[in-house]
């Protein structure tokens, strides 16, 4: 029978979490790399035993670890994350402009089809890539000419922290970036250009509708329609249907569109999925409620998943990769709380329960389908 | 030989035990111990230096004959119990707490 592995960082270590198809029983591990910062670790889709780890904190810096066994076991790999060439300025808190300054990896995303090859996005916003799994890294540095200048941190750091590739085609590339927005290559990381038409940031930067500086919270996309993204930005829950060239607003019914993660269903990709938080200056769902909402029409009508999720003083948050679906039959889907609860749904949200109660703050959430 | 205490981070970082004992060319230095460090321990590099300033991280200090060296040049000497072997020469993660 075919299982499901979720891969979990937290602020003190990693766990992973194994189950069969049925998701009913789980094997837990861990800690991994016990307290150390685990932003985050995700699986090659192109070979199951070969995952990749960001380690970090802050007394000793930034780790890439790696394993061939599924987890059993790791090994560091390369951690020397040098921006290509003079690496320039950005805009800083207080107007000025400010080096840019190699702080940590937020996202490490994998090929699709080669498992020696994998991305990595970073703060101070950067994007790496890696061809000799994780060896050495090489800046895609063209991204950061999109005015780079003028992008800015948010108070979570200016950090690149989605990666999305396009199974079916390795030129195309589409990366989000707090607090400056998403930005696309067609040519393999070569060029870039960004994709930000469409976005409105009322409160959050003088002229709403600019090119860049839009804090995109994070993306989706169903790899049988890569046209079709889905963003959780700050505010606003958006789509664009040609792969970002324009965003329209799908927040619809939703009790407060602002949020951090965002799926799409593994097997439906009109079936998306968000957790609704109540503000950017309180970062807990509303009414204490911890509610998942799907949308099975590509967005504007959504409904709450409540089923085995708290619905009283529950003020956890969810952060941008701490959601993930597997690919089973039924499709699953899990989210991991600063709480340290990970819940889990075996039936596509419509009855959840928790694998895990009581991990340090989850700060990421990503499964592996098993054959 | 020259002795190099770890931090238990570093330690499993390094897959290495509490103390490590380290060839150094030449004069016993903060840059030379480290440098040969890293060299015989891979996975500490960027760990305690910064990969690009080779500064000592801001978290991280350096422990000798009880005093902390943390503060000195790279290239001063170390002091000679050091250099002999008869004291450790230690890495510490800062107190950082809350």
């Amino acid at each position: 029978m075919s299982g499901v592995r979720v891969l979990v960082g937290t602020r003190k270590g990693a766990f992973v979490l194994t189950a069969d198809g049925q998701r009913e029983r789980w094997d837990i591990s861990g800690p991994h790399f016990a307290g150390w910062e685990m932003y985050h670790l995700k699986g090659s889709p192109a070979d199951p035993n070969r995952l990749y780890a960001s380690q970090s904190n802050g007394w000793f810096g930034q780790t890439i670890q790696r394993s061939d066994d599924g987890g059993a076991t790791w090994e560091p790999v390369g951690n020397d994350f040098a921006y290509d060439g003079v690496p320039g300025t950005h805009q800083w808190y207080d107007g000025t402009q400010h080096p840019w300054e190699f702080a940590r990896v937020w996202h490490l995303e994998p090929s699709p089809t080669d498992p020696d090859t994998v991305y990595a996005g970073v703060e101070d916003a950067a994007l790496f890539r890696s061809v000799d799994g994780g060896q050495t890294w090489r800046e895609l540095s063209a991204l950061r000419g999109v005015s780079g200048h003028l992008w800015q941190p948010g108070a979570g750091g200016m950090c690149l922290h989605t990666i999305v590739l396009d199974p079916a085609n390795p030129d195309r590339i589409v990366v989000a970036i707090s607090a400056a927005g998403a930005f696309r290559s067609d040519d393999g990381g070569e060029t870039w250009r960004a994709v930000n038409r469409g976005l409105r940031s009322e409160a959050e930067i003088p002229d709403p509708a600019a090119d860049v500086g839009h804090c995109v919270h994070s993306l989706a996309m169903h790899p049988s329609r890569p046209d079709v993204l889905f963003m959780q930005k700050h505010w606003d829950v958006m789509r664009s249907d040609d792969g970002g060239g324009v965003w329209r607003e799908i927040s619809g019914n939703l009790p407060s569109d602002f949020g951090f993660p965002i799926a799409v269903h593994a097997h439906e990709p009109e079936t998306v999925y968000v957790v609704p938080i109540k503000s950017d200056s309180e970062h807990y769902p509303p009414d204490g409620k911890l509610r998942v909402y799907r949308s099975r029409t590509g967005g504007h009508e959504w409904e709450p998943l409540t089923r085995g999720l708290p619905q009283r003083d529950c003020y956890v948050n969810v952060l941008r990769d701490a959601m993930a679906v597997d690919s089973l039959d039924a499709c699953g889907v899990y989210v991991g709380t600063t709480g340290g609860q990970v819940y889990a749904s075996a039936d596509a949200g419509d009855t959840w329960a928790p694998i895990v109660r009581d991990l340090p703050a989850v700060l990421s959430v990503e499964t592996q389908t098993l054959p | 030989m020259i002795r190099v205490v770890l931090p238990p981070h570093l330690r499993t970082l390094a897959s290495a035990e509490r103390e490590v004992a380290l060839r150094v060319e030449g004069p016993a230095t903060q840059r030379s111990v480290l440098d040969a460090l890293e060299a015989a321990y891979p996975p500490l590099r960027g760990a305690i230096r910064d990969r690009v300033t080779r500064r000592r991280r801001p978290l991280v200090r350096f422990f000798a004959c009880a005093e902390d060296l943390s503060h000195e040049p790279p290239d001063a000497p170390l002091p000679e119990a050091v250099a002999t072997g008869a004291e450790p020469f230690l890495v510490v993660g800062a107190m950082a707490g809350g």
